[in-house]
């Protein structure tokens, strides 16, 4: 059974006062996320990431097609309770402690009694946040709030998670405990579905991802898959500023960079730029087939449309 | 109760409390205080009426102030700050939810009410210097106060599960006024003609009785309330609010929280 399927799920919105035009925020989607994977829902600002996950939240309703998570129906309770939702930006009741806040949350997942403290307690210790487990949330900064969110969304313990944007807001060392984190939870088999623009963070630590522009889908695959492809060239690192007249007439992309260049050759003029490499006596630092980067593969999959806006225009 | 109804009414209550909403009390018993001082030395033979009238009435004024400017927020500023993401997010049908924050509400209330009765009771004591048999039935005056708050409460939630907290507050507050004057619509509703009577028929009978719950005056002129009065009228404020609650879940449901 998939974590998570979504089949054909659409959303069109009424916009404008007295005219109401539809705007698509999503076209049909289809999409299955396996038990136990890190999948990256990757897009731009306003791609429709956050409509699909409102939409698995059963905060916005879909116009058209459904949604399953664990084999349920989205507005079945006992599958709420087996979910945990982090919102974009998470605001929170303010006027609570951290502590007051997440036994509200335990208590409304029907966790209770002595459970429900030692849940608590230990969740804050997970997040980095025992000191300040009695301070009030309106003195929390904007990272710290964060790291409540994903206390919140954990805290029950449960068995898919669903993140709108974790990183964002987070400094580079709370994106790393962020990250740390998620891998910590994947390993302990829980399947987590992540939206995210930042495509770093989905390289390092998705399993599968998938891409979306302007509500549609663009791309589905795991990461190992879509970086895999070598395009049949390699890039050469040498030790010094000098670049041989041989070597000059087979490099495509050639830069120095400080004690070392960098030149990008065709596999098939490898062996010869390494043989010239070394008759000039010459110390070869690497040689490494090149990959087609998780953000290559992004920005290509964006361009169709922008390509037939362009035409349109 | 269900269990999460429980939960979020605790956590209203709480919100008011924390919001200092309490803080109203302060207000009332000063008011209370400046007015048993002063009647006292001005009204003679009448000091029990008027701290009655006065009392009462501004226990239902207070509380008709908080129900409307709590009420109207209750849901708005949920899905404004979006804190109600991740409470739906969880076990927590809708209605529920709605029905967590009316409990929460109306609790704050009762207990707002309860405080402000123990001042109204002793301000009696201070002019009267003991009490009759009679001031038992201010206590079924408050109980009708309460019947207007769960009215209120209701429909304030109602307002809010569809308009803005601007507009809640105005329908609300106009509300309130004309259910005020219920009594006199009807009236009107019963001499008038065709359309005109129909229209006034409907519209008398669609707003809240409020002046059939007003009960301060005969209260304070120590005239007593009929039992049977009393059980048709909590079962109009409970059926009316229910009604209200209705809308609003029915409304609620139906929403995008976008």
């Amino acid at each position: 059974m998939a974590a998570i399927e979504i089949l054909g799920l659409s959303k069109t919105y009424q916009v404008g006062f007295w005219r109401k035009r539809p705007k698509c925020a999503l076209r049909p989607l289809n999409l299955n996320v396996e038990q136990g994977e890190i999948f990256g829902f990757l897009g731009p600002n306003g791609a429709g990431k956050t409509t699909t996950l409102k939409m698995l939240m059963g905060l916005v309703y879909p116009t058209a097609g459904t949604a399953r998570i664990l084999g349920s129906k989205l507005d079945d309770p006992r599958m709420k309770a087996q979910i945990g939702f982090l919102p974009e930006q998470p605001y929170f009741y303010d006027y609570l402690t951290a502590t007051e806040l997440l036994e509200y949350y335990a208590q409304l997942s029907g966790v209770e009694g002595a459970e429900r403290t030692r849940r608590v307690r230990d969740v804050l210790v997970k997040v980095g946040l025992p000191d300040v487990a009695g301070v009030q949330l309106r003195k929390f900064s904007k990272g710290m709030l964060q790291r409540v969110g994903i206390a919140q969304a954990v805290l029950h313990d449960p068995r898919v998670l669903f993140f709108d944007e974790p990183m964002s807001g987070l400094d580079p060392v709370g994106r790393r405990e962020v990250r740390d984190l998620m891998e910590e939870l994947k390993h302990a088999g829980k399947t987590l579905f992540f939206s995210t623009h930042i495509l770093s963070d989905a390289e390092a630590l998705c399993d599968r991802v998938a891409i979306i522009h302007q509500g549609e889908l663009r791309g589905v695959g795991a990461v190992a898959d879509l970086t895999s492809s070598v395009e049949g060239r390699v890039e050469v690192v040498w030790q010094g500023s000098l670049v041989p007249a041989a070597v000059k007439s087979l490099i495509t992309n050639c830069r120095e960079s400080g004690e070392s260049v960098r030149a990008v050759v065709s596999e098939t003029s490898q062996d010869a730029v390494i043989d010239a490499l070394r008759r000039e006596r010459l110390h070869i630092i690497s040689v490494t087939p090149l990959r087609t980067s998780l953000e290559e593969y992004f920005v290509q999959k964006l361009k169709p449309a922008e390509a037939a806006a362009g035409v349109r225009a | 109760m269900s269990s999460p109804i429980r939960h979020i009414a605790a956590n209203t209550f709480r919100e008011a409390v924390r919001d200092r909403v309490l803080y109203n009390l302060i207000a009332f018993a000063v008011l209370m205080c400046g007015a048993s001082i002063l009647v006292g030395q001005i009204s003679i033979g009448i000091e029990r009426l008027v701290v009655i009238n006065l009392g009462l009435t501004a226990v239902s004024l207070f509380g008709v102030v908080i129900a409307i400017f709590i009420g109207i927020g209750l849901v708005s500023k949920e899905i404004d700050k979006r804190t109600l993401y991740t409470v739906l997010s969880r076990p927590v049908r809708r209605w529920q939810f709605i029905v967590g924050k009316f409990v929460g509400l109306v609790g704050t209330l009762a207990v707002n009410t309860f405080f402000m009765a123990i001042g109204v009771f002793l301000a009696l004591l201070y002019v009267s210097k003991s009490f009759q048999a009679a001031d038992g039935w201010v206590l079924v005056a408050l109980y009708f106060i309460v019947l207007q708050f769960l009215i209120m409460t209701a429909l304030a939630l109602f307002f809010s599960s569809f308009s803005s907290p601007l507009l809640s507050a105005v329908f609300a507050f106009s509300l309130f006024i004309i259910g005020s004057f219920a009594e006199d619509l009807r009236g009107f509703a019963s001499m008038a003609q065709g359309v005109t009577r129909w229209l006034a028929t409907g519209a008398a009978y669609l707003v809240p009785n409020f002046s059939s719950l007003n009960i301060i005056s005969s209260v304070a002129h120590g005239q007593a309330v009929a039992a049977a009065f009393i059980v048709s009228e909590t079962f109009y404020a409970i059926t009316y609010s229910a009604m209200a609650m209705c809308g609003a879940v029915l409304i609620f449901e139906r929403r995008n929280l976008k």
